[in-house]
């Protein structure tokens, strides 16, 4: 049976990337669920299931891109590799909802 | 000899159909828990619904309280009922509005007799109405005789990876095949509620979508609240989703790709003749809007969940899948099917599909679902304002 990937994207373009395990910083092999193609990227922190990373750099209140569509900004710089959550991303339409 | 039939259910008096054949004991209010309680259990096999509210409401809240009576009453896996109220006439129009199905209904009012009459008055007729019942069988079903629900819940990534494109997979079959399917969660749309406009079979229903949408969505915005751990939940956010809007594409996934045919007011019923994709403006807080759907008709629920959401409904069956092989493990009493499988390249959505569908035939035709038999019955009103 192949390898199962280590993250998964919904699209490819996402500009993040769902952990498909507990995952251990370094180099990973991933998967876009829709393309089929496969991705390899570097992950700076551990992050568990479900948790998703930055596939690219975002500058400060630039769009995060997943499924294709924005889904949030980012609230702080953040770098490819690095841990995305509510620290360092937040919603676009609710403007009050932030951490 | 004929084969099996693939789908089977139980034919009502007005036509409609459902797959389970309970005796309901009906309370208008709160008031009236204890005696509609203490009836099922001199006759074990009904079953009470009891609930919080029905009393003091007025206007629009209130209609939404007698359609979510009438409508339980009126769901195609209810054979009979009992209603039981305080006062006799909100107690009447409950059991008027479901007697005119053509099922048999009672109602007891309890002011000027007290519980312990009713309750003797109400066992009586609940014997019998569940004897009867028992004598009803099951016949050939199909998707168009059965209204399916979805509603996700304790969503995280992996829902809108998994477990909700195999409900996708589903709602399109079910809908293909003649059956109509009703998805809600009207704030948990945000972000993404475009694709549902643009997904509207016609202007007229796109207007009326966008303008539900909005009128909900302003309620919300009004609070000036920061919604963070509300919606998104804790749990989501503990599953890895940040926004509403990621949240809200999740939840989009699993309503296949079949065009919105109508939309609905909540508890509101379809228009039987017209199948297909509806939305209904519903909580999204889970038993709230399983609630509302099952009172619209809805008689058996797909509900994908990420980091483990627990919830039943008395009337209908509730079908739990994930796609979060931990969640899978650790709370493996309430997952009906597990489809982490498919975030491991197992297998392909077809796949997931195709296992969807057997748990779901099998659940129609009688196997009892986990929220079932682990005896989840949430019951749960949505209230529109503060009462009188």
């Amino acid at each position: 049976m192949a390898k199962v990937p280590d993250f998964l994207l919904h699209h490819d373009g996402d500009s993040v990337a769902v952990a498909n395990d507990d995952l251990q910083p370094g180099t990973l092999e991933g998967l876009s669920v829709k393309e089929q193609t496969k991705h390899t990227a570097v992950l700076n922190h551990a992050i568990p299931l479900g948790h998703k990373f930055a596939l690219k750099d975002h500058a400060e209140g630039e769009a995060i891109i997943k499924y294709g569509i924005k889904v949030g900004i980012a609230s702080q710089p953040i770098k490819k590799g690095d841990y995305v959550h509510t620290h360092n991303m937040r919603s676009y339409r609710w403007e009050a909802s932030r951490a | 000899m004929g084969s099996k039939p693939r789908l089977t259910g139980y034919r009502r008096p007005d036509g409609s159909m459902g797959i389970r054949n309970h005796v309901i004991i009906l309370p208008v209010d709160d008031l009236s828990n204890a005696a509609a309680e203490a009836v099922a259990k001199v006759v074990p096999g009904t079953l009470a619904l009891p609930h919080s509210y029905g009393r003091l409401q007025f206007g629009e809240d209130l209609e939404l309280t007698f359609r979510t009576l009438i409508g339980t009453g009126l769901n195609g896996n209810v054979a009979a009922v009992v209603v039981i109220g305080i006062e006799p006439k909100w107690t009447e129009r409950v059991a008027a509005g479901i007697a005119k199905s053509g099922k048999p209904v009672a109602s007891f009012s309890i002011e000027g007799k007290g519980d312990l009459q009713v309750i003797a008055d109400a066992a009586r007729v609940a014997q019998i109405f569940l004897q009867d019942a028992s004598e009803i069988t099951r016949e050939p079903a199909t998707e168009g005789d059965l209204i399916m629900s979805i509603k996700c819940g304790e969503s995280d990534t992996t829902s809108g990876l998994g477990s909700c494109p195999t409900t996708s997979e589903a709602v399109d079959r079910w809908v293909a095949a003649g059956g109509t399917v009703f998805f809600g969660e009207t704030s948990e749309l945000t972000g993404g509620e475009h694709l549902i406009a643009e997904r509207c079979i016609d202007d007229a229903c796109r207007n009326l979508f966008q303008q539900t949408y909005d009128n909900y969505i302003k309620v919300i915005e009004s609070t000036g609240a920061n919604l963070l751990g509300s919606q998104p939940t804790q749990g989501n956010i503990a599953g890895g989703l940040t926004t509403i809007e990621e949240k809200a594409l999740g939840n989009i996934a699993k309503t296949g790709s079949v065009p919105v045919v109508g939309v609905l007011a909540p508890a509101e019923a379809p228009d039987r003749k017209k199948q297909g994709l509806y939305f209904m403006d519903t909580s999204s807080a889970a038993a709230e809007c399983v609630t509302l759907m099952a009172a619209a008709g809805a008689v058996i629920h797909l509900f994908p969940t990420g980091q483990g959401n627990v919830i039943g409904n008395p009337i209908e069956p509730v079908l739990k899948l994930t796609a979060n092989k931990k969640t899978a493990a650790s709370m493996r009493e309430h997952i009906d099917l597990d489809v982490s499988g498919l975030l491991r390249q197992e297998y392909n959505l077809t796949k997931a599909g195709d296992m969807m569908m057997e748990v779901i035939e099998r659940t129609v035709n009688g196997r009892l679902c986990a929220a079932e038999a682990l005896g989840h019955r949430e019951y749960t009103f949505t209230k529109l304002y503060i009462s009188a």
